[in-house]
């Protein structure tokens, strides 16, 4: 079978200049992907990267990075090994923006089923997580928060509150929380989110930094009320925490594919970046990585869920409908500037 | 004639025998440190040199200051004016807990030192962020120092003692104080104790003989633990970081936030450069006009 195989890919190299033009690629061709590492790319390679490279008859090698500037090393060395590089949604924006990725081709890759704020020129969302309102049930016992609002309504909901460290989602937080409609957000005011800010930075008790010290603190009842990934949140809850959450005014972030300028096998990684992104691939998110949700909504109409996957979900079209997907572009515009006011708010 | 001759002879002989052994000790002296020298070499100086070199790019890779001037703006200003400020409480509150246990340590008798010592070490020995998780177990709100004094009616409302700066200052004190104490201690088990009960002889009392006699004797022993304690909080990350609760904003968590979530080596290099030259300078200050080198072995 492999022998077969490996044959058919030699007869297919002899007529490789044809080949190559029509744009098609050699059958097992190794394409690379570069991940975070870890857990989360053991999953994703499980759940999204090995059975779109089955379909596409590839097959893939791992690497790992961390981070853009990885990424930078590879593309300036003038010929990369890797082909595809996995990042967080504004990295693959600012990435695109440098010139540092191939554009992909939406011929071969369908966006059907996505928000238009998931994908770019240079690169497209692969999974996405949300960023919710999480509080402990047993400090608001008759009323419970409904809204980003009453996060910032300190004399109806008494209490300490934990915003994260990073600027990013933070913004859009303190923008609804002001009153700005979930689909008016961007581009973002920063001048009014540092002012809305203002009036709720002495009630944070923690400023957090890593998902397990989120989890830990509304777990241990250190704040009564925050800003929290959703699949930090709910990890708590199955361990038992009286803790709930809304994902009403949730913020979608993701995480994204990008084909590396130069790459040696472009035209495989465009089909198994169609692969990955194709409803019936992502459909195996909501089972197989629970704490991520698919980008393409089609998975929803594609795959068949229990109800109680369905709620939980952050992209069923249930919860999808009351969320507001992250702007990449914006913060690929404004990271800097924000970043430092955004510390020097956390210190005073 | 014939007299000088044979008188300087032998001399100028002996002296370039003298000269040849010396040439011979250097020579050894050169090659025995040579393999150190290199190793210094190899992970202190290159590195540094290619930090240094990595400072003066911006985020594109084209040459410019942008790096220095950003560090100008109030951002960075505020997180370099709190790392003096936690590097100096800290300093400040180690030598007044430490300096009497370290006093403490030279005077008691052998034995009972070294079970008191288990105590200065034993922590030194566990890792710094067990300690640190340790110190949250028992400050945060829900922690077991709140509980106590709640169930105990002292306090009505849990008091705000960890993800804040006297969370931050308490972890570090308890990781600093043996880096204050064992030069200090070193230094006051030298102090001989004839010296003190000269000055009783001489009328004067317990107080006076510690005041003008052991204490100047111990100041070279805790000029260097002063000194020790300050440049290593000047450094500091993970104790800030986990009980600081992202406020306590020092300049090594600046550092990391610009490699580990903006990516922007050149911008995070400046950092570095401007810590080390500033700890440079300040231990340079220290060793010229606090006497640190008899602490640590040099010439008197």
């Amino acid at each position: 079978m492999q022998i077969g195989r490996i044959t058919l890919s030699g007869l297919l190299i002899g007529a490789a200049g044809l080949a190559m033009a029509s744009g098609s690629f050699a059958a097992n061709e190794t394409v690379t992907i570069a991940g975070f590492g870890g857990n989360l790319q053991k999953d994703l390679r499980a759940t999204l990267w090995q059975p779109a490279a089955d379909k596409a008859g590839l097959s893939i090698a791992e690497e790992t990075h961390d981070g853009l500037a990885a990424v930078r090393v590879q593309v300036q060395s003038g010929s990369p090994t890797w082909d595809l590089v996995h990042l967080g949604s504004d990295d693959c924006a600012v990435g695109g923006k440098e010139g540092l990725f191939e554009p992909l081709d939406y011929n071969v890759i369908n966006t059907d089923g996505f928000d238009k704020r998931g994908y770019g020129e240079h690169w497209i969302a692969t999974n996405s997580y949300s960023v919710v309102l999480a509080w402990r049930t047993d400090v608001y016992k008759d009323k419970a928060p409904q809204s980003w609002k009453d996060l910032w309504d300190t004399e109806k909901f008494p209490g300490r509150r934990a915003l994260s460290t990073y600027p990013q989602e933070m913004l859009e937080v303190a923008l609804m929380a002001d009153g700005v409609p979930k689909d008016e957000l961007y581009p973002l005011d920063s001048k009014r989110a540092f002012r809305s800010l203002d009036k709720i930075k002495s009630k944070v008790a923690v400023w957090w930094s890593s998902g397990a010290q989120s989890s830990q603190l509304i777990k241990d009842g250190e704040v009564d009320m925050m800003a929290i990934w959703g699949s930090r949140v709910a990890s708590v809850i199955a361990d038992g925490a009286p803790v709930s959450y809304t994902y009403q005014d949730a913020i979608l972030g993701y995480g994204c594919l990008a084909i590396l300028k130069g790459a040696p096998h472009v035209k495989a990684a465009q089909t198994l970046v169609a692969g990955v992104v194709s409803p019936e691939i992502q459909a195996r998110i909501p089972e197989m990585m629970p704490y991520y949700g698919p980008t393409n909504s089609l998975a929803f109409q594609v795959g068949k869920f229990s109800q109680e996957v369905l709620a939980r979900s952050n992209m069923s079209p249930e919860n999808l409908k009351k969320q507001v997907f992250l702007d990449a572009n914006w913060w690929r515009d404004n990271t800097n500037l924000v970043r430092e006011d955004y510390s020097l708010l956390m210190a005073n | 004639m014939t007299v000088m001759v044979q008188e300087t002879e032998p001399v100028v002989l002996n002296n370039s025998l003298l000269q040849r052994s010396r040439n011979l000790q250097g020579i050894s002296f050169i090659g025995l440190s040579l393999p150190a020298a290199m190793l210094v070499a190899a992970v202190l100086i290159i590195p540094f040199s290619w930090l240094a070199w990595l400072s003066l790019f911006d985020a594109a890779g084209n040459l410019s200051t942008e790096n220095y001037v950003r560090l100008l703006r109030p951002a960075y200003v505020d997180s370099f004016l709190t790392t003096f400020k936690v590097a100096g409480l800290v300093t400040a509150i180690c030598v007044l807990l430490g300096y009497p246990v370290a006093y403490l340590l030279s005077q008691l008798p052998q034995r009972a030192t070294q079970i008191l010592m288990v105590f200065v070490i034993l922590p030194f020995w566990t890792s710094v962020l067990v300690r640190t998780y340790a110190w949250l177990v028992l400050l945060q709100r829900q922690g077991i120092i709140n509980q106590w004094l709640l169930s105990s009616g002292l306090i009505s409302e849990p008091l705000p003692l960890v993800h804040n700066m006297t969370g931050t200052v308490i972890g570090m004190v308890h990781v600093m104080l043996p880096f204050l104490i064992l030069p200090l201690y070193a230094s006051m088990k030298a102090i001989d104790p004839v010296l003190l009960r000269a000055a009783a002889n001489c009328g004067a009392s317990p107080a006076q003989a510690f005041r003008q006699v052991f204490l100047p004797l111990s100041l070279s022993g805790l000029s260097a633990g002063i000194a020790l304690t300050f440049v290593l909080c000047l450094g500091f990350y993970l104790t800030p970081a986990l009980l600081g609760g992202g406020r306590v904003a020092m300049w090594s968590t600046q550092i990391a936030d610009m490699v580990a979530k903006f990516a922007n080596w050149g911008a995070a290099s400046a950092l570095s450069v401007v810590l080390l030259v500033v700890t440079g300078g300040i231990l340079w200050g220290v060793n010229r006009f606090m006497r640190v080198p008899d602490a640590w072995g040099g010439k008197r």
